[in-house]
């Protein structure tokens, strides 16, 4: 049989049949679920008023819903960035005395110094970078994330942001996919498959990229920490740093708002379709499944997925940095090179290197940098402290505020790191949207650092 | 001989019923070998990842918002040493639309034809998961309800008849707590008695007018012949007088016959294993 006949053979019984068939047997499903339901379930004693249902009156209230959740926001990254700065401190201490230790027993018993440069200069610097920046502040902003989502405060953060969705001609749902994107930009990519109609999922995979994830926290809260906050008095700093980085999470999300509006006034044309969110009943949080997901499943997977990328990185900086050629090395001179590009950017060579060797897991920027500065001559010791790092960075190689608000905004905005790419392209099947989610992001940093940087140097700034 | 004759006692009829004498192991990956394939369906949010990870002892990712499970998720778990391969379906509210997420759930339930399916349910909100084990029940046969998150539904001062719905449903339901165990054993129990046979379920059905009958009753033969022995050629009739252009594209593209050959393979298999193992 010719299964085109069997499709013809349903059409015209489709038409002989009355109109609105389908919604008979529709209606009469939901009439028969209700009535099942009404026998089944009986309501002991009515509840004068519901706890669930006060709060929510406040949280997803037009007034007060948006400004509680800034303030949330800002209590997580201000215990983050307070909490972090510290251990951060200890661990690098220790990591850095380690590695002292460890070359010093190398030299001693006459490893040639290219084996012990290579691995403790290269490989183990990156490693031990990577970890002191990026555990401490995982470890604290995993868990409370955590609690927020298993107590049931994400479906209400999408209640708040559906309108802007809606404004600008995406699907309310992405403000789930860009919660998710917080936590890991690929884990977002993939959410957005709850996105029924393929252009706004389209809309949410591209844009989703503009929430900073928890690899690129970090980098965000050092930056804020060692640079902004010392603008402040001492008092003053850990509140700065925690302003600093919502700040820059506020600009990400304004982005993906505007993106998402281009998007869909033209190349991804259409209406924003509705839908219904469920807010689910609040939820005691179950301690240890919080503690068991934040630290297994996000922390330790974030982090060693940081320390596979960044031993070869570390690897390859050492390389870079020991080939000489004439009185200079390979390292100096590409950062020299790229030099031109950087300062248009308001950043330098190096950074934009550092942003190429980290193109992998772009969350090792940060350390990358370092590695960088030092390999290519630029620095002479790791410093351990943030006030070790602001006076290698500012003394040593000329920082100003505006290379570290560029470099928040380029972190923020450039392009996703290779996992996101090939989720991307897994999700679309398509090299077209997989480039095109590079080209968009990358073109935005370029943009908008290009123009911060013009500005503030005309206005004299910098 | 030596050996001391120590007297086994085997267990009674009345032991059986005891749920202290089930014996559940968390099986977690390991599911290179199973007897029976068990599907958790329900709405976003309900539970199902909860109940997942408590029957196989895996850590899936659970969070407290709808759409967390987009892909589905399997594990494996025996009970009364009969070992079953458990897959966690995406939570969607319909089968009916094409999003992905309840595309992955419609098609295992149909062309994965588990041996039963769980349709997890949230007892707060009855009525609005009903219609998915309604949708459901119109693709299999083996449906087991259960009605998740008792202990909240209590605390709303609810009260849920499990028994009134089992009878108007055709379907046993079983009222669990799976964050706290409570009642699993007892869905356990009736996932393997509808899986033997000892429960047989009488699905409710909605009919629809008597002319959308007699079209369903004309397609019928026609997609049985296309697709011989496929699984639910009454669900995949509906469908197509629905006009559903994923289900026209299947039967177009010869996927349907495909899918259902494959699946017919693999029940080739399984026989041919349980033989040599002497299991039933």
């Amino acid at each position: 049989m010719d299964p085109n006949d069997v499709l013809v053979k349903a059409e015209t019984l489709r038409n002989s049949l009355s109109s609105g068939f389908r919604d008979e047997i529709v209606k009469s499903l939901y009439s028969e679920a209700e009535k099942i339901a009404r026998r089944a379930v009986k309501t002991a004693q009515e509840k004068k008023y519901d706890l669930d249902q006060k709060i929510d009156r406040l949280v997803t209230s037009p007034l007060t819903g948006l400004p509680l959740m800034l303030i949330l926001l800002g209590i997580i990254i201000w215990l983050t960035v307070s909490g972090a700065n510290v251990v951060s401190e200890a661990i690098a201490n220790v990591l850095f005395g380690i590695g002292g230790w460890g070359r010093a027993l190398f030299n001693q018993i006459g490893i040639p110094w290219w084996i012990t440069g290579f691995l403790w200069d290269g490989v183990y610097l990156g490693l031990a970078w990577v970890v002191s920046v990026m555990l401490p502040p995982m470890a604290i902003f995993f868990p409370a994330f955590t609690f927020l989502e298993d107590l049931g405060y994400l479906p209400r953060v999408a209640f708040n942001l559906d309108w802007l969705f809606k404004k600008a001609g995406a699907h309310g749902k992405q403000s789930l996919t860009m919660a998710m994107g917080f936590g890991c930009n690929a884990a977002g990519v993939v959410a957005t498959r709850v996105i029924d109609s393929p252009r706004e999922r389209l809309i949410a995979i591209l844009t989703n990229n503009f929430v900073p994830c928890n690899g690129r926290f970090p980098t965000l809260i050092m930056l804020a920490t060692v640079f902004v906050a010392s603008a402040f008095p001492p008092a003053l700093t850990s509140f700065a740093a925690a302003g600093a980085v919502v700040g820059v999470v506020l600009i990400g999300v304004a982005f993906t708002f505007l993106m998402s509006w281009l998007l869909s006034r033209t190349v991804l044309k259409g209406e924003a379709s509705a839908f219904t969110l469920e807010l689910p009943p609040y939820r005691r949080p179950n301690v240890t499944r919080i503690l068991y997901t934040s630290i297994i499943d996000r922390t330790i997977f974030v982090l060693w997925r940081a320390m596979q990328t960044a031993a070869p990185a570390g690897a390859v900086i050492w390389i870079l940095a020991n080939i000489h050629i004439g009185d200079s090395n390979l390292a100096r001179l590409i950062a020299d090179w790229l030099n031109p590009v950087g300062l248009l950017l308001g950043l330098d060579g190096v950074i934009l290197l550092a942003y190429i060797i980290a193109i992998p897991a772009n969350e090792i920027v940060v350390p990358t940098m370092m590695m960088v500065y030092m390999g290519a001559g630029m620095m002479i010791d790791a410093p351990a402290t943030s006030a070790g790092i602001y006076n290698l960075l500012v003394v040593q190689n000329g920082w100003t505020m505006l290379t570290a608000v560029n470099l928040m905004l380029f972190a923020l905005l450039h392009n996703p790191c290779a996992t996101t790419i090939i989720t991307i392209y897994k999700e679309t099947k398509s090299y077209k949207w997989a480039a095109v989610s590079v080209l968009i992001t990358l073109g935005t940093a370029f943009i908008v650092t290009f123009l911060t940087a013009s500005f503030a140097r005309l206005m004299g700034w910098a | 001989m030596t050996k001391t004759n120590t007297k086994i006692t085997l267990p009674t009829e009345n032991c059986e019923t005891c749920p202290a004498f089930y014996t559940l192991e968390q099986m977690g990956f390991k599911i290179g070998n199973f007897d029976r394939v068990v599907a958790l369906a329900g709405n976003p949010n309900t539970g199902k990842s909860t109940l997942f990870n408590a029957l196989t002892g895996l850590k899936q990712h659970t969070g407290n918002w709808p759409g967390k499970t987009v892909t589905r998720a399997e594990g494996g778990y025996q009970f009364n040493g009969v070992r079953y391969k458990l897959v966690d379906l995406p939570g969607t509210y319909s089968l009916l639309s094409a999003s992905q997420d309840e595309e992955v759930a419609r098609d295992f339930i149909l062309f994965g034809q588990p041996d039963c399916t769980i349709v997890v349910t949230d007892a707060t909100a009855l009525e609005r998961n009903l219609n998915l084990v309604m949708q459901v029940m119109e693709i299999t046969d083996r449906v087991v309800v259960a009605l998740n998150l008792m202990d909240e539904a209590r605390r709303k001062g609810l009260e849920v008849d499990a028994r009134s719905l089992s009878r108007d449903l055709g379907v046993p339901a079983v009222p669990i707590s799976a964050r706290t165990g409570e009642g699993i054993h007892t869905l356990l129990a009736t996932v393997a008695d509808v899986i033997n046979g000892d429960i047989k379920t009488k699905p409710l059905r909605v009919e629809g007018t008597p002319e959308f009958q007699k079209a369903v009753r004309e397609l019928v033969p026609m997609i049985e012949q296309l697709a011989p022995g496929v699984p639910n050629a009454r669900w995949l009739a509906i469908r197509l007088l629905d006009g559903d252009a994923k289900v026209q594209q299947a039967l177009l593209s010869g996927e349907l016959a495909q899918r259902v050959a494959r699946q017919k393979q693999a029940d080739v298999q399984f026989s041919r294993k349980m033989s040599v193992e002497g299991r039933q």
